[in-house]
């Protein structure tokens, strides 16, 4: 390398250092000459543009979109909220200004500190807000005095607004703050920290469609933040109408008959599958949320072991108990078992090897066919039908109900339940299974277990020519220029192969039930609609062994949490069914005393109403 | 190994001029995030550990022979293209690209690891292959394929700044070995055809800031916004500025990204046209020292390692504050030493130490 000429001493190497420090100059000199045209020659008209074009960019919120009831009545909406906001940079004092909104609008200093904390959140350009849905009158008291409260604006955002909250709080549900989680998964644009987004039942099952698009406004402002003009404004798209399969008034007749009693009612239409009514109780105030829940009202609504906040209706699982009576009926005549005339003779109990399976009758109901067993609920009757047919048939025929799985509702958490198995025993305890839990899951006891939505699933299959039909509770989604964006349709999830027969004879025991002199179910009775139903009584705890018995004295007091549940399913009219109703009332004691009357009166205002 | 004319010839005027650039930065990153009431500790604080932890590096990268590196070019790049690889396949995604991946304690963003990997992959290709006659075509189209992969993969993140930003420092240290006259009208029209092609290319965030560079009135409320907002705080500033923490336009958060792409328009908002003179002439004094060491060098590896790096610190400059005073699309290139960011702190002063290395061993044989 030495004895050559060293590369870098080359003229034109030489040169090159030259011209790449000449060439580097010479870009600089081009950015200083851009820096003088902005900074000297139009320095004038870019400095008046700084002092009196400071632009701002608003986000307007999107109005969510309204829900209504079959009958096109409003359940949800929104109403203007007006909050006290502050834009950080523009506080002076900030103490002093605390101070002045403390006296203004008679809230404490620390509540003030405590959201102005929450709000260092958000990015620095968005205003904090520091008191949520206040009063018109404050609203203009702080308008009058905007002089003395640098930085604080009023903000409209619009709140779900419920005329009837209770009636509709666990299909409707609630909104919450979206979390960071929420927040990254979402699509990039469609949120902010801050957003309520739905976290409930439909509010979230649907949020997509009631959530509408944000609209943007570009405007204009002074030093003070006070607006001088609207450069640009991009309109907020409100979101889509949704309109619900249920009946306001038949919701608002279930809770009414509920009185202060807990658990669940669920109405469908028996030929489409729709829910025309869904509670679950005790109900709650979803307006709580919409205005920004205390954490007292919080712990009173999450502490309340009756869970409020639950939709039992979907989510709660009740041993079916004599609601299941039918569909062993109906299994074991598919399976040539026994036919509507079969009579067993109950003498107050079953033996089964070392076990004696008691009826709830102590005397028994002597000589018994199909139609009496389900009248009067002769437990025996079904004890040696289910023995007979066995588990895994029995199984087979709940499932095909829906019992056990999830029916596809749109509303989250729905449950599945469960029906038991030799297959299931195996897989969840590594058990072998025994007779007697054949005789107890005859009688829907024992591992069963099912939502008061398959219990009227059932019923309804039952009753429709065994068509198990997906419950459905959207009618239709429609844009605000009319157009019907998602219409749903019924849905077939099976068609069941019982004769129209053997339906028949589950009809007839179902309408004895209520109509007939014993039927457990007479306080369901309607003189001018004809109903059909089953009651069930299932217990929490192991029903009592006969020496036990005896030795109660009569009024013993039962706590609350030992008391049955109680049960009733239903469907008028008998001649023409249409609607079908399933009633759980947590430890209601007795189904035909209790949940019966619930039903009943669901029917009769169902049916008033209708032909008004 | 260790020589006491290091210290001797010690290369205090690089390292003074980046410590006063940094400072300048800091300063500035002070106003710029003064109203920022949350995040804690504070951005400049934050930058400050930025700092010392690069001239850790920048002295780290010191201490041996550069020429050592020479045999570790091609690993180095590998290394990059790997990391590079590994970001496309299991990246962390922000903001729509995938620029990040996870070393366990530390993020690690692969387009940078290639900017000195490039570089030192150049050096030691034109070390070996520069001629008094220059590059013809033929010769080229090695170094071609070697930098296609990684731009690439940057490209495909999506970072554009960066693609641009590699595939400017490589040409200027070909450029530098020398090209036949042919071959550089044939490259430029090759350039240009390239240009018009990846317009198509294009995503559709990039093709809109190019569109509103062309005129930002047309969409002053999405992507002219960044544009306008930076010329008017640039503007406003006058020929001595509004004065430290006085700029409305940075204080008032008109401007996005204030503390990082966009720092310089903070600073010109606040210290005027006489500001912006001193610090361009000081980023130019940095350009030309640079240069400088590079004809110092004693080999041919050292002089295109500091040509590459001068061509590193030039192009980052240049291109940001053409992009922050509205004569360059915005592309997310940082300013070095001064918008706030530890990758871009730790890379720049990488360069530092090279810098460094070659100039204080221009005597050593």
């Amino acid at each position: 390398m030495t004895l050559k000429i060293k590369w870098t001493d080359l003229p034109s190497v030489q040169r090159r250092f030259v011209l790449y420090t000449l060439a580097a100059t010479l870009v600089f000199l081009l950015l200083l000459l851009r820096l003088w045209y902005l900074q000297v020659i139009s320095y004038e008209e870019l400095f008046e543009r700084s002092v009196r074009n400071r632009t701002r960019m608003l986000i307007t919120e999107a109005p969510r979109g309204p829900v209504y009831d079959r009958n096109g009545m409003l359940l949800v909406d929104n109403r203007p909220a007006f909050q006290i906001s502050v834009m950080r940079q523009d506080i002076v004092n900030r103490d002093e200004l605390f101070q002045r909104l403390s006296v203004l609008l008679d809230v404490d200093v620390d509540s003030l500190v405590m959201r102005w904390q929450e709000g260092l959140r958000l990015p620095a350009y968005r205003p904090v807000p520091l008191v949520i849905d206040v009063d018109r009158e404050l609203v203009e008291l702080v308008q009058e005095n905007s002089i003395d409260l640098p930085g604080v604006l009023i903000e409209v955002r619009p709140v779900r607004d419920y005329p009837d909250p209770d009636a509709v709080a666990h299909v409707i549900g609630y909104l919450g703050e979206i979390t960071e989680q929420e927040l990254r998964n979402s699509r990039p644009g469609a949120y902010r920290g801050g957003d309520l987004v739905g976290k409930m039942a439909l509010e979230r099952a649907y949020e997509e469609s009631l959530k509408g698009d944000k609209g943007q406004q570009l405007i204009e402002v002074d030093v003070q933040g006070r607006l001088l003009r609207m450069l640009q404004t991009q309109a907020a798209e409100p979101g889509s109408k949704v309109y619900l399969t249920i009946d306001l008034e038949l919701q608002q007749a279930a809770i009414e008959a509920f009185g202060d009693r807990a658990g669940a009612a669920v109405a469908l239409d028996v030929h489409s599958g729709e829910v025309l009514a869904m509670v679950s109780l005790p109900t709650y105030n979803p307006a709580q949320f919409a205005r920004g829940i205390s954490a007292d009202e919080w712990r009173a609504l999450t502490g309340d072991r009756r869970n409020p906040l639950q939709n039992k209706a979907i989510t709660a699982l009740y041993p079916p108990a004599s609601t299941f009576k039918m569909l062993v009926a109906l299994a074991a005549m598919r399976a040539g078992i026994a036919t509507a005339d079969r009579v067993i003779q109950c003498d107050g109990a079953l033996v089964v090897g070392d076990s004696r399976f008691r009826c709830w009758k102590r005397e028994g109901h002597g000589a018994t066919n199909l139609k009496k067993a389900l009248r009067e609920s002769c437990d025996v009757w079904f004890y040696q039908v289910g023995l007979e047919l066995g588990i895994d048939r029995l199984a087979a025929a709940a499932e095909e109900f829906g019992l056990g799985s999830t029916l596809g509702f749109s509303l989250p958490g729905e449950r599945a339940g469960t029906m038991p198995s030799r297959e299931w025993k195996r897989l969840q305890f590594n058990q072998p299974w025994y007779a007697g839990e054949t005789v107890i899951a005859a009688i829907g006891q024992g591992y069963v277990l099912t939502t008061p939505l398959q219990l009227a699933v059932m019923t309804a299959a039952m009753v429709n020519g065994g068509k198990v039909l997906k419950p459905q509770i959207v009618d239709r989604i429609e844009d605000w220029d009319g157009y019907q964006t998602r219409l749903f349709e019924p849905q077939l999830i099976r068609q069941l192969d019982y004769t129209p027969e053997q339906l028949r004879m589950i009809d007839d025991g179902m309408v004895a039930v209520v109509n007939e002199l014993r039927g457990t179910g007479r306080r369901a009775h309607l003189d001018e609609i004809k109903i059909g139903g089953k009651t069930g009584t299932s217990q929490v705890i192991r029903r009592l062994s006969d020496e036990e018995e005896e030795l109660l004295t009569g009024d013993e007091y039962i706590p609350y949490r030992h008391r049955s549940h109680a049960l009733f399913v239903a469907y008028a009219p008998a001649e023409d069914p249409q609607i079908a109703v399933a009633v759980v009332v947590e430890h209601g004691q007795s189904g035909g005393q209790v949940a019966a009357p619930i039903a009943r009166d669901m029917i009769s205002r169902y049916f008033e109403h209708k032909d008004e | 190994m260790f020589d006491r004319r290091l210290i001797y010839h010690f290369e205090w005027v690089l390292l003074l001029t980046v410590l006063l650039l940094a400072g300048i930065g800091i300063i500035n990153l002070y106003s710029a995030t003064a109203n920022w009431t949350y995040g804690a500790p504070p951005l400049y604080i934050k930058q400050l550990v930025w700092l010392g932890s690069g001239l850790v590096v920048a002295l780290l990268v010191c201490l041996f022979d550069y020429r050592h590196l020479q045999y570790l070019a091609v690993h180095s790049y590998l290394v990059g293209v790997g990391l590079l690889i590994a970001v496309a396949l299991l990246g962390h995604t922000t903001m729509g690209a995938t620029r990040w991946i996870h070393l366990g304690f530390i993020n690690v963003q692969p387009s940078e690891v290639i900017k000195v990997a490039i570089i030192l992959l150049f050096a030691r290709l034109l070390s070996k292959t520069a001629s008094p006659q220059g590059f013809g075509m033929k010769d080229l189209w090695r170094p071609f394929l070697w930098l296609l992969l990684p731009t690439v993969l940057i490209l495909k993140q999506p970072d554009l700044g960066t693609s641009v930003m590699v595939v400017l420092i490589a040409l200027s240290m070909l450029m530098f070995a020398g090209l036949r006259r042919a071959t550089t009208i044939w490259l430029s029209l090759l350039a240009l055809v390239t240009l018009v092609m990846s317009w198509f290319g294009l995503h559709d965030y990039q093709r809109a800031r190019v569109r509103t560079f062309l005129n930002p009135e047309a969409d002053p409320l999405g992507s002219g916004y960044h544009i306008i907002q930076s010329k008017i705080a640039v503007g406003s500033g006058g020929l001595f500025g509004k004065g430290f923490l006085e700029g409305t336009q940075a204080q008032l958060s008109f401007l996005p990204e204030r503390h990082t792409d966009f720092a310089f328009s903070v600073f010109a908002e606040e210290w005027g046209f006489v500001g912006c003179l001193l610090l361009l002439l000081l980023y130019l004094f940095l350009v030309a020292w640079g240069m400088y060491i590079a004809r110092q060098a004693s080999d041919q590896f050292g002089l295109f390692l500091a040509v590459g790096v001068t061509a590193m610190f030039f192009w980052h400059i240049v291109v940001n504050l053409a992009m922050v005073i509205g004569l360059l699309p915005v592309v997310g290139v940082p300013l070095p030493f001064f918008s706030y960011g530890g990758t871009s702190m730790v890379t720049m002063m990488i360069g530092v130490g090279l810098l460094m290395n070659v100039s204080m061993r221009r005597f050593m044989f």
